[in-house]
């Protein structure tokens, strides 16, 4: 069956990030002039507004800061998945993310350490998740 | 540079209307904003040919709503329909006549979203998270609610008592869209959307339209009804995580003090002085937020605070006397500013507040803003 969920929107900012998905690397804009470091990527520099940015690789460590279980599909790929986890995670380099919660236990608490994994859902999409450590 | 404290008291609220609300495939934006147009003209006795400023929310051109009403104002401004513009525009249109830009000010307000089947989520909004399947406003707060829970023990039964105290105003109110009361152990029961929030959580979807027409205080004492003055305001935005929208790690706690306090030291007033609260109740939690940002308990405490039906008339801070986002009416805030002012001329019937005096509106959203209304 077709990969029936929504894709990533590619645009020029987020290419990179995405090319590096497939690669099993999550890539986090990063300003080489004052050391930001963000996600989702911008057009300049939040912080110093340096338009040159760069990519640096996140070590794929990071702690639960939230959690949520979706009991409703508002895309129809989701409704054989329901209720699914969507969780809140910052990473170990700063940035808060979202992603999915691999795990189905409800022995969750925040601050729990997190790591991320790779899932290829399509031959060009890997959307990276999170798992308890 | 002005300062803010010389704007206390110098714009009034005089005429306020609105339509029913529901579902009204056959009736347009349009339409609806022309009905609480007429009503708000027809409750201050204003000759409608003065109105010489617009504001338009969530309508979709400007021009067309005025060629509608046949106003020519000389100063007009158009907010989205994000749930947090009603108290934007009102500070906006007060400022505007406190600088002359306009004497009389119309702000109109129209929403179908019931009748066209507007879900807030999925491929109508979409976001940067849409692969991983997080959308929606609610499940932005039931993140943060989420959050709260395990930062502070915040249990959903507390969070309950919102629901409950809300529906039992609406219950009171002879316009509310839901007027069947609740109990803690019906929000306990009901379906799960977003967990840990559920269905008693969420606000209603419905159609309607408000309208509220402003002046100068000087200028208020001609009409029919007692004008309500706009006594202090404040604001702070909180613009990051945008990614992540209707979102904030803090529960928009640093936006709400600072707001909060430009707004009660503008108007010279403290948390005792408050006789009601109108707070954005888009879902249950932000009335929690609400109430610790603004100090009315200390952050992590609102549990506790909301206990008991604090929130319901009679209670220690009754909130949202119309039944509110989540049993009145979803008319992003606009409702809520013109239930203060109905509280403040004690037209409210058996849900008035006795003696009210002082009322404060607050929306804990990336653009918060928070109003303090007082009888004039």
């Amino acid at each position: 069956m077709s990969y029936n969920k929504p894709l990533p929107k590619l645009d020029t900012l987020n290419k990179p990030f995405w090319a590096g998905a497939r690669e099993g690397k999550f890539l986090l804009q990063h300003c080489p002039a004052c050391g930001d470091t963000r996600f989702p990527p911008g057009p300049v520099c939040p912080k110093c507004l340096a338009g040159d940015q760069t990519w640096i690789e996140a070590s794929g460590q990071g702690t639960l800061e939230s959690w949520i279980d979706m009991h409703r599909a508002y895309w129809d790929g989701f409704k054989d998945d329901l209720p699914y986890r969507v969780c809140l995670v910052r990473l170990e380099e700063g940035p808060v993310v979202v992603s999915n919660l691999v795990d189905k236990t409800d022995n969750l608490r925040m601050g729990a350490p997190v790591k991320m994994v790779f899932d290829a859902v399509t031959d060009s999409v890997t959307l990276p998740r999170f798992a308890l450590v | 540079m002005a300062d803010m404290k010389d704007l206390k008291d110098k714009v009034a609220v005089i005429g306020v209307g609105n339509t029913r609300y529901g579902n009204f495939p056959d009736i347009d934006d349009y339409g609806l904003a022309a009905n609480a147009f007429r009503n708000a003209v027809e409750d201050c006795g204003i000759d409608k040919n003065h109105i010489d400023g617009m504001l338009v929310c969530r309508i979709p051109y400007y021009a067309r709503m005025g060629e509608v009403l046949g106003l020519n104002p000389r100063w007009t401004l158009t907010l989205p329909g994000h749930g947090r513009m009603s108290a934007m525009g009102i500070i906006e249109a007060a400022t505007a006549i406190a600088a002359g830009q306009a004497d009389y000010v119309a702000l109109m307000y129209a929403n179908i979203g019931r009748s066209r089947r507007v879900n807030y989520g999925g491929d109508e909004s979409p976001g940067t998270w849409d692969p991983w399947g997080f959308t929606s406003p609610g499940a932005a707060h039931a993140m943060a609610f989420r959050r709260h829970m395990e930062m502070f023990g915040t249990t959903t039964r507390q969070l309950a008592e919102v629901s409950v105290s809300i529906r039992y105003h609406a219950s009171l109110n002879p316009h509310a869209v839901m007027r069947n009361p609740i109990t803690i152990e019906d929000h306990e029961s009901a379906r799960f959307i977003t967990a840990p929030l559920r269905l008693l959580d969420y606000c209603l979807i419905n159609d309607g339209a408000v309208c509220l027409i402003l002046t100068s205080k000087e200028r208020a004492r001609d009409f029919r009804k007692p004008p309500v003055l706009i006594s202090g305001f404040g604001a702070q935005e909180t613009f990051a995580p945008s990614s992540i929208a209707n979102f904030d790690m803090d529960f928009w706690y640093p936006a709400l003090r600072a707001a909060g306090e430009q707004a009660y030291g503008m108007a010279g007033v403290t948390h005792k002085d408050i006789d009601a609260l109108m707070c954005y109740d888009n879902f249950s939690p932000t009335v929690l937020f609400s109430l610790e940002g603004l100090g009315f308990c200390p952050q992590g405490e609102s549990g506790r605070f909301v206990e008991n039906g604090a929130l319901s008339l009679g209670g220690t801070l009754p909130v949202n006397t119309d039944g509110g986002h989540l049993s009145n009416s979803y008319m992003q805030g606009w409702a809520l500013n013109v239930e203060a002012v109905r509280q403040l001329r004690g037209e409210c019937g058996a849900r008035q507040i006795p003696d009210c005096e002082v009322v404060q509106y607050v929306q804990a959203t990336p653009c918060t803003r928070s109003i303090i209304y007082t009888r004039g």
